[in-house]
């Protein structure tokens, strides 16, 4: 009986401590970030190419690079991040309990994520779909080859279903190798395990990338989905919205119009084009109407680089995983890059 | 008759006169060989076991040691790692065929201490000295008592120096549990053992509601004595598995026998609630549990509140580890006789004291394989956290291989982290081992 009073004193004191934290809803996604000073962004716990950390333990990556320009735009200052390593269990629920105020973590923009799970996509960093690799010895040049295939696929995943659903509506027949992890694929694929892996095209790349001979292994021309990758914010907050939707597609129009990391300090000064004198802040009054400085777009180029130059570095061509640059070329260059004018 | 004499004769020639100094017993049937023939050769099945056996010995280390006594410990990446065994003379279609044991060099900071900062690595060095000095008077009983002061403050040290911050938070939590015991030990003669229980239970709860937001503030800006505050996030690696397993482990043991006593109590109300409690939490999944704590927590809570991921963690790790805990106790409680508790009350203890100085000595006694097996599981859970993206060192594993100079490395990090849990928890079960063996009472 003595105890139970105790147990009960010390369940009130516990719903005493869990009323103190509720404090009320504070306004904007922007007031709270800048008031806390760092930018909570959601990453993914290790990507290639797309999110690491390096040796010094310092985020790298192709979709770090999106949280640090977010930051620069916000905050002035790209190191001003909270990387908040997320799974794909809980990277939804980081974003829509407040843990993280944007989640840049490689995630397909589908119609249930937009709507039912009230997410706001802010355009797309990555326009990425499933492919095959094949070991050059199997001499199969195209995916309508792969009738009666072993393939290694992740269980669980959306290229589950479009592989079922390629081989089906081509009449072929597949036997699937189920394996949990890539770091598993990767073995199972080397060990000769499965004659097929498949998975995003750049994560196909990645894989490649760290094999003892790239050059045995081919990866297949056919795309079989569409997976546009890129970051999310919360439903309701349109003004958060608003700058991080215009932060990336000032990383894109920043290359259709030649801005680099390199030049902006040159161009700051002034030049004949309007659109770049409206992106860096030198006319018009862009920057105020998101509320932040006239000068944001400039600090996040010049911060970050352009989205070629982000591509590039992280990527791209010149580093180990050798991704050209295809769907993701500016629009001008044939691919689907398209950002919206800076007016 | 001359042929009798004569055959006497050559008899007598026969016999030794002197003893013959003691031989060694044959080879064969003594020392090593001996043991080898019992053992290994003893008949004919055993001998081909035996020699199949040390074939398959050999062929696993033949296979083995070369890839890891030749493994190359100096190289920026995996690449680097083949060129250097290629310039070797080494070669291979698949893998590689020696380790580069290199990544571990590279990434031994994050692999440790995760992110934490790097000029303050002594912090966690100096936290886990202080922890195993702290709890050598506990293991080791012949120690001098007084250095239990120690152990009781070693929770409050390591949380300052590992999370760093105000020095005034700790110690005024701390003080809390100093007024609780005051209490206990001054009031209790004067106002009655269960008022004196009661108060001294109450009394700190409001202290630490009411009073030490104020207090702390008021310390903080009369003396704001600090170290650099290191946040949560930065931790990882086996810092984190070690803070995750360590606090588990000291806090589920007293909330362990509370609740296996709860369970054996008459009071109905106490009992119902430790066999809810216990059964609730056993019959989940852990992993369930720390995805409660990750994911419902996060929508419960007010966004925005500050209710920090490893804590959360290390919440739910205690509770799940106190109903086993709690169980494993039951067990040691049940096999004690009836006339134990008998003869504690026909002393006329009362409860806690029989429970003092009868019953839990000799239960926990009898439990101690059981609870060193919990404790050993629990510590190896902590790996779980990697679930919910908390980077421990499986969780590192991963982060590492993401980074283009590693991609493709796995055996030498899974070898590594695994040889590290080994090492714990070997330690540990050795250490119950002796344990069992110094209080050994029973009449054998």
């Amino acid at each position: 009986m003595k105890k139970s009073v105790l147990l009960g004193t010390i369940a009130v004191a516990g719903l005493a401590s869990g009323a103190a934290y509720a404090d009320g809803h504070s306004s904007g996604t922007l007031a709270e970030v800048q008031e806390r000073g760092t930018l909570n962004c959601g990453v993914s716990t290790g990507l290639t190419g797309f999110a690491a950390p390096n040796a010094e333990g310092e985020w790298e990556g192709f979709d770090v690079a999106v949280c640090r320009a977010v930051a620069v735009a916000v905050l002035g200052d790209a190191s001003a991040v909270e990387f908040v390593p997320t799974t794909g269990q809980t990277r939804f629920t980081a974003l829509a309990s407040g843990e993280v105020d944007v989640l840049a973590r490689n995630t397909t923009w589908t119609f249930s994520r937009d709507v039912d799970l009230a997410f706001e996509f802010i355009g797309v960093n990555y326009y990425d779909g499933q492919g095959f690799m094949v070991p050059r010895d199997l001499g199969v040049s195209s995916a309508l080859e792969l009738d009666g295939a072993t393939v290694c696929i992740q269980t669980g995943t959306t290229t589950e279903l479009n592989l079922a659903d390629f081989f089906s509506s081509n009449n072929m027949s597949y036997e699937p190798v189920p394996i949990e992890t890539n770091a598993e694929a990767q073995q199972q694929y080397l060990a000769g395990a499965c004659d097929v892996y498949t998975t995003d095209a750049s994560g196909l790349a990645a894989t490649r990338a760290t094999f003892e001979d790239p050059s045995a292994h081919v990866v297949l021309p056919e795309i079989i989905s569409k997976e546009p990758l890129g970051p999310l914010v919360r439903h309701g907050d349109h003004e958060w919205g608003d700058i991080v939707r215009w932060t990336l597609n000032a990383l894109i129009s920043a290359e259709e119009l030649g801005i680099t990391s390199a030049n902006v300090g040159e161009l700051l000064g002034g030049t004949e084009n309007p659109e770049i004198n409206r992106i860096l802040g030198t006319e018009g009054e862009l920057g105020s109407m998101l509320g932040l400085e006239a000068d944001w777009a400039a600090n996040v180029l010049a911060a970050v680089g352009n989205y070629g130059e982000i591509f590039e570095g992280n990527i791209g061509e010149s580093t180990p995983i050798g991704l050209a640059r295809g769907l993701n070329a500016q629009w001008t260059d044939g691919g689907l890059l398209y950002s919206p004018p800076f007016r | 008759m001359s042929e009798i004499h004569s055959e006497t004769a050559l008899q007598t020639a026969y016999v030794r006169t002197e003893m013959l100094a003691e031989q060694a017993p044959p080879v064969t049937v003594s020392g090593p060989i001996k043991w080898v023939r019992e053992n290994l050769f003893s008949s004919i099945p055993n001998a081909v076991m035996t020699i199949v056996s040390v074939y398959f010995i050999y062929v696993v280390l033949a296979a083995i040691l070369p890839w890891m006594l030749n493994g190359i410990w100096d190289a920026g990446s995996l690449a680097e790692c083949r060129e250097i065994r290629d310039a070797r003379g080494g070669s291979g279609e698949h893998g590689h065929d020696v380790a580069c044991w290199a990544v571990l060099v590279d990434r031994w900071d994050q692999l440790m201490f995760g992110f934490y900062p790097s000029e303050l690595y002594w912090r966690p060095i100096l936290a886990f000295t202080l922890f195993l000095a702290a709890i050598l008077p506990v293991l080791y009983d012949n120690l001098p008592r007084k250095l239990l002061i120690l152990t009781a403050a070693m929770p409050f040290i390591c949380f300052w120096l590992l999370w760093g911050g105000s020095i005034w938070a700790p110690t005024l939590v701390a003080l809390g549990f100093v007024l609780g015991w005051a209490v206990m030990k001054f009031a209790g003669p004067t106002v009655g053992a269960m008022t004196g229980t009661i108060l001294a239970i109450v009394l700190p709860i409001f202290y630490w509601l009411f009073a030490l937001g104020p207090l702390l503030d008021v310390f903080n800006s009369v003396a704001p004595i600090g170290i650099q505050a290191v946040a949560s996030r930065e931790f990882g690696g086996f810092l984190l598995a070690f803070v995750i397993g360590a606090s588990g482990i000291i806090l589920s043991m007293p909330l362990g026998v509370i609740l296996a006593l709860g369970r054996q109590s008459d009071l109905f109300i106490i009992n119902k609630f430790s066999v809810i409690f216990i059964e609730v939490i056993r019959g989940v999944p852990l992993i369930v549990w720390l995805f409660t704590a990750q994911l419902l927590l996060g929508y419960f809570l007010p966004p925005g509140s500050n209710f920090d991921l490893m804590v959360r963690v290390i919440i739910m790790v205690t509770l799940f580890s106190a109903a086993y805990i709690a169980e494993v106790i039951r067990g040691g409680l049940a096999a004690l006789p009836r006339g134990q508790y008998e003869g504690a009350d026909s002393l006329g203890l009362n409860y806690w004291q029989s429970m003092q100085l009868i019953i839990l000595p000799q239960a926990l006694k009898i439990s101690i394989p059981g609870i060193v097996s919990s404790f050993i599981g629990l510590f190896k859970d902590t790996v779980l956290v990697v679930f919910i993206g908390l980077f421990d060192p499986i969780g590192f594993s991963n982060a590492i291989r993401a980074d283009t100079d590693w991609n493709g490395i796995y055996w030498e990090l899974f070898i590594f982290i695994g040889l590290c849990f080994f090492i714990c928890c070997f330690g540990m079960s050795r250490y119950s081992q002796w344990l069992e063996r110094k209080l050994a009472t029973d009449h054998r």
